[in-house]
């Protein structure tokens, strides 16, 4: 047995989740590299970037919610239904309260989104952690009740009018330097809403909390053998609780990010977004059967999705259906890669001395 | 009392819905010596084990850890009395660092320090010389290192008694090796030590005292050196050995055995069964024997494919042929009666008819149905030849007794006239009446040119019906024995090995 004179200084080699994550991050660097060289036009603006980031804020929030709970074994398909709740209860909110101060409508609102997510959260994962109901079963009754209480709520569309809100929507973050000049020589610059400013750091926050955090710790432990968990000493109902509870409050703070990215109310907000969700987090590394998986993969498999819609509707495609088929085609191909990625590594792996396994695992 | 008892147990009683799992049964665990509970399967050592570590809440008795009364509700309450358990699935998570294994669940704060604790989880594996490193995925490691990075966790919870339920069952020579240099190093640091195992020699090899359980009751405990592995064996099937020297074997008149063999094999192995050869005669009726656990079930279970069969050459009345799962060795002749009826043989909701005509149904195909009426004269048939008590062919079979269902699964096998019958512990939890007739009918079969092989607990039903006992120990052969040779004596020793 060859074993390294100073252990503690050897470097590991890449994780199978890590590995996961850094093919999707290159797939992502390759595909928008590609499209800058073939497509060029808006793709060589930064604002482009900064459109997909605008523009799937939410699905990012929500997909780092489901990559926790994923992790922890589980499934939360509920997360669209309450972004739609919680847009139209905040836009309901917006207009009928007669509050002004864009402060005040800020926190106001974000807190009736948040405590919307809350509440769904524990009562989902009551449900699911302290009564042990399968959670595909608990949340699909948690979407169908959100989008219920959505229409109930209003069968109409409803716009936000409040003026203070519509101050804070107008609030975007502009980046000079990396703007352009436009035909007429004035120089536009590089636009990012508060929305994308939120999920970006929800994307850090989620990241440290898993990494570094006790709670996120176990959380992995949860997923790769709950079991174990449960003989390790880990309070497992609570663990699992937290996930639902993180991922509802995820929801709800998506919800607040959509009605600031479209400040509408509408029964169909959202719809499919939880699907949506899934498939990124597949794609960035987190496997279904849980305890694997990373937030940044995560957010790279949005920004995956979301390029590919891009590249779609600027070549043209613009019926709906390419879309689909190309996101379908693409998680398709992603579950297949892990499934290659993760066989030839079993077999004793490819020559690249940091890609290799050192020993096989038994089973 | 002796006083340097870490644990004792007194009395511990331990009830199921219809069994006894533990009656009256008393421990004693000494600091700094490794203790093997043995046992058959169903002796009661898993449930003492989960008594113990709060798995299981127990119905009586006592246990003192250090003379101090412990109350042990859950695993945690049994951690925190100092009692640390290594199973044999490793209960630890495959997809955290070794590092996490051993501190995830007793860190302190909302924050975890890893780099510190990876700092001490590489001074751990240092002094307990265990081959791995702090940030290494678990799943990485091999599995005797996990069961090691395992015990290393509970060495760091400052465990007084330490348990090992099967750790060797998955680990080669070298590793058992390894992990009993890891034992001996924590008993001369005091640990008490309970090891659960099926393996006769290991137990030799590390022990030093035996506690030896048999029926959820205590037979003994004993000093390792003092106990001869032939003296064990006894204790634990629950004969004495001096009384059994005396005794032949009575054996009822058996048929003439043909020359021809039905079934060949030569290193035939599968997933769960050694490599192993094996033959048997047109009737013949032959039976593995051994301590239950010791690869019986496993071996018949690979003759017919109804585990992943590895490797090796099989041959049917000459020809050779692949056996790889049971449809296979259906099409062949070959009937198998499993060991779990429950599990593995009847479906409780069918009919008594429909259950008696399964396999049949299954050799002939689902394209060619058989009629109604041939079904029910088949049923009718055999119900009266095996003398079935049923109300009814369509009585659903769960409402039968255990005795009768083991007839159903008889007939259901009969019906299609196999050339060799397995027959995997048919007479388990049956009345005395019932196994006489399953005896009987087996003997009965076998003078009707059928070949039998025959599986049973009862040594003295193997050896009525039996005229070849092949004896297994660990998982090999060990041993064959016909003739004059078939004595429980003679069975005993060679399970012990060495025959001394």
């Amino acid at each position: 047995m060859t074993r390294p004179v100073n252990p503690v200084r050897r470097r590991e080699p890449l994780t199978d989740a890590q590995l996961l994550m850094t093919i999707s991050i290159c797939i992502f660097v390759v595909m928008y590299a590609l499209a800058m060289l073939l497509l060029g036009g808006g793709f060589l603006k930064t604002q482009q970037l900064f459109d997909i980031l605008n523009d799937n804020a939410y699905l990012i929030i929500i997909a780092c919610g489901l990559t926790i709970v994923m992790i922890g074994g589980g499934i939360n398909i509920s997360v669209g239904g309450v972004i739609s709740l919680t847009v139209m209860a905040c836009a309901l909110f917006l207009n009928g309260c007669g509050i002004q101060s864009p402060a005040l409508t800020f926190i106001a609102t974000l807190l009736l989104a948040l405590g919307i997510g809350l509440a769904f959260g524990l009562l989902q994962g009551f449900l699911i952690s302290y009564l042990d109901i399968q959670p595909f079963i608990v949340t699909l009754a948690g979407m169908f009740l959100a989008r219920g209480l959505t229409t109930m709520l209003s069968v109409n569309p409803v716009k936000v009018s409040n003026s203070g809100f519509q101050a804070i929507i107008k609030t975007k973050i502009e980046i000079p330097w990396l703007g352009y000049v436009a035909k007429n020589g004035n120089l536009i610059p590089a636009r990012l809403e508060t929305g994308a400013v939120i999920a970006l750091c929800v994307v850090a926050l989620v990241y440290l909390m898993l990494r570094y955090a006790r709670a996120g710790r176990h959380i992995y432990a949860l997923g790769g053998n709950s079991q174990s968990a449960l003989m390790l000493g880990i309070n497992v109902r609570r663990t699992k609780m937290l996930s639902y509870v993180l991922s509802g409050l995820l929801s709800g703070l998506a919800g607040f990010v959509f009605l600031m990215h479209k400040p509408a109310g509408n029964a169909s907000v959202a719809m499919r977004s939880e699907m949506d969700a899934i498939a990124a987090s597949i794609i960035g590394g987190t496997l279904l059967t849980g305890g694997v998986g990373n937030v940044i993969g995560t957010f790279f498999g949005v920004m995956i999705l979301a390029t590919i819609q891009k590249i779609i509707g600027l070549s043209g495609l613009n019926d709906s259906w390419w879309q689909d088929m190309a996101n379908g085609a693409m998680l398709g191909f992603f579950i297949l890669l892990q499934s290659v990625v993760l066989f030839v590594r079993g077999k004793g792996g490819p020559k690249l001395p940091w890609l290799k396994k050192e020993k096989p695992r038994q089973s | 009392m002796l006083n340097d008892a870490l644990l004792t147990m007194r009395g511990i009683c331990k009830q199921f819905p219809g069994t006894r799992a533990l009656n009256n049964v008393d421990f004693t665990l000494r600091r700094g010596e490794i203790h093997a509970l043995m046992g058959e399967n169903g002796a009661g050592k898993s449930t003492l084990i989960k008594v113990l570590t709060g798995v299981y809440e127990k119905d009586g008795g006592h246990i003192r850890v250090e003379g101090q009364e412990a109350h042990i509700h859950s695993p945690q309450d049994a951690q925190k009395a100092g009692i640390s358990t290594v199973y044999q699935e490793i209960t630890l998570c495959p997809n955290l660092t070794v590092a996490e294994n051993i501190f995830i669940g007793r860190t302190g704060g909302a924050l975890v320090r890893w780099k510190d604790y990876e700092k001490r989880t590489d001074e751990i594996l240092k002094s307990l010389g265990i081959p791995a490193r702090a940030k290494q995925e678990l799943s990485r490691c091999s599995l005797a290192v996990q069961q090691m990075v395992a015990i290393a966790r509970a060495v760091d919870m400052q465990c007084k008694v330490l348990i090992l339920d099967e750790p060797t069952s998955s680990l080669d020579e070298k590793e058992v090796e390894m992990l009993f240099g890891l034992m001996r190093d924590l008993k001369s640091r005091g640990v008490g030590i309970i090891f659960v195992t099926h393996f006769l020699e290991q137990v030799y090899e590390v022990s030093d005292r035996i506690t030896v359980l048999r029926n959820g009751e205590l037979v003994g405990e004993y000093e390792t050196r003092d106990l001869p592995q032939v003296e064990l064996v006894a204790r634990m099937m629950g004969k004495d050995l001096k009384e059994l020297s005396g005794l032949e074997a009575k054996t009822e008149n058996r048929a003439a055995v043909h020359d021809e063999m039905v079934y060949e094999a030569s290193g035939l192995s599968s997933s769960e069964a050694r490599p192993f050869d094996f033959s048997i005669a047109r009737g013949e009726v032959n039976g593995f024997t051994g301590l239950l656990g010791s690869g019986r079930s496993e071996s018949v279970r690979a003759i017919f494919g109804a585990d992943r069969v590895t490797g090796g050459k099989v041959t049917v009345k000459g020809k050779p042929v692949r056996i790889n799962r049971p449809h296979h060795a259906m099409k062949n002749g070959i009937g198998y009666l499993p060991e779990d009826r429950k599990r593995d043989g009847i479906i409780a909701d069918l009919s008594v008819r429909e259950n008696i005509i399964l396999a049949l149904q299954v050799m002939k195909g689902f394209f060619h149905p058989m009629s109604k009426a041939q079904m029910e004269q088949f049923a009718d048939e055999y119900i009266q030849a095996l003398n079935i008590k049923t109300a009814s062919q369509d009585t659903p079979i769960r409402a039968l007794s255990g005795g009768n269902q083991q007839k159903v699964i008889l007939a259901r096998w009969l019906l299609t006239h196999p050339d060799y019958l397995i027959l995997d512990e048919p007479t388990r939890g049956i009345d005395v009446g019932t196994k006489l007739e399953i005896q009987r009918l087996v003997l009965k079969l076998a003078a009707e040119n059928m070949s039998v092989t025959f599986i049973s607990s009862e040594i003295e039903e193997m050896l009525r019906v039996c005229s070849r006992l092949i004896v297994m120990r660990d998982r090999k052969i060990v041993g064959e024995l016909s003739g004059d040779g078939l004595s429980q004596a003679q069975v005993m020793k060679t399970i012990a090995g060495g025959g001394q």
